[in-house]
């Protein structure tokens, strides 16, 4: 007997919806099952994973806080994924987008608050875009793995930010507490519509970045590149500049979301300042096909999990491993069952022909 | 291909959404109106399986409920950073009337969210924020921690403990200076070594630092950690330990002596009483063992036979006002008297206390 997994060239959409549902059903059980266990009804406590999402202005306002550094990562993400160019490296992008706009912001909070914002926007852009082309010159030149170097990178970025939090940048008003000192009224985005303006910018982004994937000609090009490196050099692109192009804008737009997460969010620079969004821009920049308009849906309902769980945790004291595991457990459900859509296991009985389907 | 998916779990979330509210019109009558609990939340920023620091914040949580039946409700884990304020405001938005903030790390989000919501009251551990609506509270745990000091002195053979600290914060290096204090008043030989991880919870790395300690020869080990990974790397070592906390006897039986304790329990019952009645005024509550605040661990069979007279007599003139831990004449690390008999460092000054006593090996920051 043998197994043996095919890949299925054409799932008929039917099929792809219900292995979807099945996915979603399977996740809801499996976690009711263990909702119970913990000694709740499961659907209370799913009642209220949405009354906690959206239930309220606030509720609605705090996922959308939530899912506004998702859009823009995902964002970012989306265009090295095009070129599969795998940048697990958004973490420290973020992070280094993050340490340019707060250098600007302790240390020239004198200036004008337009002025001043305007600045940080750029180095966190600057900042984040360098922790891009690093490894995007390697791997154009040299042919250098790049999940490796960008996840290594990460790392550096955030040891980097971990001594200066508790070294030369450490608030010494915080009686040696290691924080680093909150930014000044002027280096803090301003709000709009109740919510800090990093949503403006998230729009703008999804828009910008949808025009420039499908209606300009780089964007074209980095599409070719990420079908065909050989087709691309054989129509001419210039691929050295175009993979380094591509980085430039994928860490730029991540290291945006740091200076608007440091400004709009944390008002001050700290370890935790990625909240790990960094690495799950990667499921939703999946999850969306890598289309802006998809990520945007895809970002505000994971989200909504993230915040919904939150919540779950004080309205039934479950605990906050608990509540991760559940979201861990339909996220598992969810992007397990795009295997099954793409592959069919095959039994092969003592090698005879005789085909059997594995359907859940 | 990837479309279809997400339409569907677009529609599938929305649809719950639906379900979610539909079903909400009813409900909420019958769940949310017939008691209307008077609710107090509570932000911890470890579990509250930590055996620890969390764990007894969660003693003192029961028995508000237990006390005056109201609803407590709590986060755990909550990080120092920007999420500490979410969290403060998703407990508002759920009905919080009081937030109790148990690690020094929220009180600048503390303060901020005070001044948002100035009917809610805010109650700030370890820190120094007061205010129309929130206020601090802690206490005197230099008291125990001298005593544990004491049976730590009398029990080291090598004239070497080890000391796993959290931060160079004043709070942590006035306890580690009373610990000091206590071990050299049977031991004055005995020196106190330090070891800073700039963690609050991280059993790993803590028990490591107690286990480098162990390497440079120290022989019982003491802790101001929210986990017990000290304690484990003592009791492995067959080596002896002073907890924090809680009693941490279970975890470390052949190596746990004593530990200083809080009792947060009493003061949260008498704060949340205060505030029902509309009592209650902004103060920075300071607890001491007199009060019953804080209190030493009772001593197991390890801690060293002749302890217990020598910590009972010292605990008598605590409780009866007698005895300052910061009495002088005490020097600093230098040799050099920094407060001479017949003085003591005065509780301003005890609570910005950024220098060690002689007998301490370590460094503070700057």
């Amino acid at each position: 007997m043998q197994f043996r997994l095919v890949k299925i060239a054409e799932t008929s959409k039917k099929k792809q919806t219900f292995i979807f549902l099945a996915a979603i059903l399977l996740a809801l059980f499996t976690t009711g099952l263990f909702i119970m266990f913990l000694g709740h009804d499961p659907v209370k406590v799913y009642l209220s994973l949405v009354n906690g999402a959206f239930g309220s202005r606030y509720r609605i306002e705090q996922t959308l806080i939530k899912a506004i550094p998702l859009i823009i990562t995902s964002l970012g993400i989306a265009i090295a994924f095009r070129m599969k160019f795998w940048n697990i490296g958004a973490e420290g992008q973020i992070t280094m987008g993050a340490f340019c706009a707060s250098y600007l912001a302790l240390n020239y909070s004198y200036l004008p608050r337009p002025v001043l914002l305007s600045l940080m926007l750029l180095g966190g852009f600057i900042g984040g875009s360098i922790w891009g082309i690093i490894p995007a010159f390697f791997k154009a030149k040299w042919g250098t793995n790049e999940t490796i170097v960008t996840l290594m990178m990460n790392y550096v970025a955030l040891k980097w930010i971990i001594y200066l939090q508790y070294g030369p940048w450490k608030d010494p008003a915080a009686l040696g507490f290691p924080k680093i000192p909150n930014f000044a009224e002027n280096a803090i985005l301003p709000k709009f519509l109740g919510l800090h303006i990093g949503w403006v910018i998230a729009l703008f982004l999804v828009i910008s970045v949808h025009i420039f994937m499908n209606y300009s000609k780089k964007g074209f090009e980095i599409a070719v590149i990420g079908e065909s490196v050989n087709t691309a050099r054989y129509a001419g692109i210039e691929i050295f500049k175009t993979i380094v192009l591509a980085m430039f804008l994928s860490g730029g737009i991540c290291g945006l979301v740091g200076m608007i997460q440091a400004s709009g969010v944390n008002l001050t620079l700290s370890k935790d300042i990625t909240g790990g969004v960094g690495y799950t821009a990667i499921i939703t920049a999946w999850l969306g096909a890598l289309k802006p308009h998809w990520i945007v849906l895809v970002s505000i309902l994971f989200a909504a999990l993230v915040q919904g769980s939150s919540y779950i945790q004080t309205a039934f004291g479950i605990s906050a491993a608990s509540a991760q595991l559940l979201e861990a457990i339909i996220l598992f459900f969810v992007l397990g069952s795009d295997f099954f859509a793409k592959y069919r296991l095959v039994i092969d009985w003592k090698g005879l022909s005789r085909k059997k389907e594995n359907k859940l | 291909m990837k479309r279809i998916f997400t339409v569907l779990l677009i529609i599938l979330l929305s649809l719950t959404l639906v379900v979610g509210c539909a079903q909400k019109a009813p409900t909420p009558a019958p769940t949310e109106q017939p008691k209307e609990k008077f609710k107090v939340g509570f932000i911890y920023v470890g579990p509250i399986g930590d055996a620890g620091w969390t764990y007894a914040h969660e003693q003192g949580r029961k028995m508000l409920e237990k006390e005056l039946g109201v609803e407590a409700i709590y986060k755990e884990s909550v990080p120092e950073s920007q999420e500490c304020e979410k969290v403060i405001k998703d407990m508002i938005d759920q009905g919080a009337k009081v937030i109790f903030a148990t690690s020094y790390g929220f009180q600048d989000y503390v303060a901020k969210v005070a001044k948002e919501y100035p009917n809610v009251k805010f109650l700030h551990c370890s820190g120094s924020i007061l205010g129309a609506n929130y206020a601090n509270y802690f206490g005197s745990i230099e008291e125990p921690r001298y005593l544990s000091g004491i049976v730590a002195g009398l029990k080291t053979k090598k004239n070497s403990i080890g000391y796993v600290a959290a931060y160079d914060l004043t709070e942590v290096i006035r306890g580690i200076n009373a610990f000091t204090l206590g071990v050299r008043s049977v031991n004055p030989k005995a020196v106190v070594k330090v070891k800073w991880t700039n963690t609050w919870f991280d059993p790993a790395k803590e028990k490591a630092a107690a286990v480098a300690l162990l390497d440079e020869g120290v022989d019982v080990i003491a802790q101001h950690q929210d986990t017990s990974g000290p304690q484990v790397a003592a009791e492995e070592r067959g080596v002896w330990s002073v907890g924090y906390n809680t009693d941490m006897s279970k975890m470390a039986p052949k190596a746990y002596m004593t530990a200083p304790l809080w009792n947060w329990g009493m003061y949260y019952v008498k704060t949340v009483k205060e505030i029902q009645a509309g009592t209650w005024k902004p103060e920075a509550y300071w607890g001491t063992m007199k009060d019953g605040f804080v209190d030493l661990a009772p001593l197991t069979a390890v801690a060293p036979p002749e302890a217990k007279a020598a910590v009972d007599k010292v605990k008598a003139d605590m409780m009866a006002g007698k005895f300052n831990v910061f009495a002088g004449p005490i020097k600093d690390q230098s040799g050099k008297v920094v407060v001479p008999a017949g003085s003591s460092v005065s509780l301003p000054d005890q609570l910005s206390m950024k220098w060690f006593v002689q007998g301490v090996e370590g460094k503070i920051g700057k």
